[in-house]
């Protein structure tokens, strides 16, 4: 019961009038980043990021995470309304949800995909508020060693559970190990890797790689696929949202099956994209009315926006807890706490317990809130998408622009966003993934530490990662996981070799 | 008859691969041993960079030995990738200019410039929505957010 009166406690931190006014600049900036094109939860937040430098850091964690359901709800809208996913995690939705659209019903779909994330979200956040505490307490005996296994863990799912090629998921991750250990050496002071550019003695800032790659990228893949926005009429009225909401029930079996797989996808880091389509591809395979999935059904926008939701938010659990995100964003939001002098992880809990329980606190707020003003407000957000493409686009890299510049006050930052845009925009074409480059750019000088710490400990002997039972199963599952699409492979082959015999 | 998905694949390995040989080039100048019983700065480096040169000549071999059609189509069209010029060549002249003139004038050009090619619009609309849009800029981030961004010879003239 810990846990229930930290939480009041930190609802009363959040209940301010400044706390709860953040709240709705944060979801109000939430759904623009999420609805327009270029700009998605991960470079939103990291547009954003500077503006916060001055706020105090449990206000600033509260309007962040605040754009990050924003964006998560917003994501929904362009779905439906335009048959262009916002957000990546919200590809699935666009399957049953923009055919209910041209069908006229669209006020449906829409209350279908807010509720569910409304759902999967407080799943999360339950989550989160009962087991978050918990997985702190246990990581407290954590040494140098557990971490970097546990750094592991997080690549390995990466590689092993994510939906690109294997190699080219080790390809972003080492890309973002090697620009994190750019510039000062924390261990030795040396400068590593400038080669003669004494901008780069900082190294490159994570912010700068995020709003080039997901920015600029996104805008000039935009440009190459050709946009149309032509969208659909947003109908939605009161009488049509508690008409879906009382048949919302009827889909429970759905509701709980998505969650689970959001919370686990979310908590190991497979991500919200890949939740969202496992979720409406389980959805489809179990349901009654599964052979019609595609045409329209309620159910089929419900299932990916619930996996969605749900993994969007256990995603804070490990970055909070072991401070590892479990998304792009919460990669963002943790390099953000990095700013603002705290440290994540199991000692944050102890030593920071106000910043934590209000930031958890938000979270419940922040989706209630978001729930209520994404219904009242998405004519207003469709008809942004109906300002012409040629003031749009500018806008967004001027923003981009913006926010690189405020990260440093450096112009040199702003001529690396346009590379990383490049970057960006041929890894997209090619399928290399963004997410885990961010996730080691994040955390390359953390894992480092914790190798090199390790290794000093062991003399440069890597048994080490096996030495006890704690680090060994966990370097143990992060096999499993590495080599997760192997061992199914063999498995399945294992049992056609058995059945073969016995026909 | 434009760039295959394959060479574009083997094009980005081969830098990959670049990349992956300069970390270690650099790690190896860094030493890559132990130094007083502790890793010396290219110790970890260098691991990165080795995974890296070996994972792309994997992607490489990968690419070389597919023979999908998928791998054989089109990486890009010439029309296509017009489009995606037509943005990114502005937003390079954009930096440059922003280098000069501030954020403020450049932005405002930037906006003019893409509604202007649009021809969609008529000089006044252009005028308001550029400088519109930046005055807001303006008002947010230098006195609403206290944040300054980089200005030019027409703030200075204006006494700002």
């Amino acid at each position: 019961m810990d846990q229930l009166v930290s939480l009041l406690h930190g609802f009363g931190v959040v209940l301010s009038a400044y706390h709860l006014w953040l709240m709705l600049l944060g979801i109000m900036l939430g759904i623009l980043v999420g609805v327009l094109p270029g700009l998605g939860g991960p470079n939103g937040v990291a547009i954003l990021l500077p503006l916060t430098f001055t706020m105090p850091p449990t206000s600033a964690i509260i309007m962040l995470s605040c754009i990050y359901w924003g964006a998560l709800f917003g994501g929904a809208i362009t779905s439906i309304l335009f048959n262009i996913p916002g957000e990546p995690s919200s590809v699935a939705t666009t399957f049953d949800g923009y055919p209910l659209a041209q069908q006229g019903r669209a006020g449906e779909a829409l209350t279908a995909a807010f509720s569910g994330s409304f759902i999967g979200a407080l799943l999360g956040v339950l989550l989160i508020t009962f087991m978050a505490p918990l997985v702190a307490r246990f990581a407290l005996k954590f040494g140098p060693p557990e971490f970097f296994a546990v750094y592991l863990l997080t690549f390995c799912s990466f590689i092993g559970m994510g939906r690109e090629a294997p190699l080219k998921s080790i390809v972003a991750m080492m890309l973002g190990f090697g620009m994190a250990a750019m510039g000062m050496d924390t261990m030795s002071g040396q400068i590593r890797m400038t080669y003669g550019l004494p901008q780069l003695m900082q190294g490159i800032d994570f912010l700068i790689a995020v709003i080039g790659l997901f920015g600029i990228g996104e805008i000039l893949l935009t440009m190459e696929e050709g946009l149309a926005f032509k969208g659909k009429a947003a109908n939605i009225s009161p009488k049509v949202v508690f008409q879906t909401w009382a048949r919302l029930p009827r889909y429970w079996l759905t509701l709980i099956r998505s969650s689970v797989i959001g919370c686990w996808m979310g908590i190991t880091p497979g991500g919200a994209t890949a939740a969202s389509f496992m979720g409406y591809g389980i959805a489809k395979k179990f349901s009654r009315n599964g052979d019609k999935f595609g045409t329209g059904q309620v159910e089929g926008v419900l299932a990916p926006e619930v996996a969605a939701h749900a993994s969007g938010t256990s995603a804070l659990l490990p970055m909070l807890a072991l401070g590892i995100p479990g998304s792009a964003t919460a990669a963002v939001l943790l390099g953000g706490l990095m700013i603002w002098g705290l440290e994540p992880g199991p000692l944050l809990f102890i030593e920071h317990k106000e910043f934590v329980w209000g930031l958890i606190a938000s979270m419940y707020l922040g989706n209630v809130a978001g729930l209520i003003i994404v219904l009242s407000t998405v004519p207003l957000f469709a008809a942004i998408l109906r300002v012409p493409f040629s003031i749009i686009a500018p806008m967004i890299i001027i923003l981009c622009a913006i926010g690189a510049y405020t990260v440093h006050n450096s112009m040199f930052d702003v001529g690396l966003m346009l590379l990383f845009g490049v970057v960006g925009y041929f890894f997209k074409k090619l399928d290399y993934p963004l997410a885990p480059l961010v996730l080691s750019l994040v955390l390359g000088d953390k894992a480092e530490d914790a190798f090199r710490q390790s290794m000093l400990a062991s003399k440069g002997d890597v048994t080490i990662f096996a030495s006890n039972w704690l680090v060994g199963s966990i370097t143990l599952l992060a096999m499993v996981l590495l080599f997760w699409p192997l061992l199914v492979g063999a498995w399945k082959k294992l049992r056609t070799l058995r059945q073969v015999p016995a026909t | 008859m434009g760039i295959s998905r394959r060479t574009a694949e083997l094009a980005v390995a081969i830098g990959i691969f670049i990349i992956g040989m300069a970390i270690i080039g650099d790690s190896i100048h860094l030493g890559i041993g132990w130094s007083n019983s502790s890793p010396e700065p290219g110790y970890f480096p260098v691991r990165v960079g080795g995974i890296l040169a070996l994972a792309s000549i994997g992607i490489a071999i990968q690419a070389l030995l597919d023979r999908s059609s998928a791998s054989l189509q089109e990486f890009v069209s010439w029309e296509r990738f017009r489009l995606v010029l037509a943005v990114f060549v502005p937003t390079v002249a954009y930096v440059v200019i922003m280098m000069l003139f501030g954020i403020y004038v450049s932005s405002a050009l930037f906006i003019a410039a893409f509604m202007a090619a649009s021809r969609k619009f008529n000089w006044f609309v252009i005028l308001a929505v550029s400088v519109g849009s930046m005055l807001v800029v303006f008002w947010l981030f230098e006195i609403e957010f206290l944040v300054p961004l980089p200005k030019g010879p027409l703030e200075t003239w204006l006494g700002y």
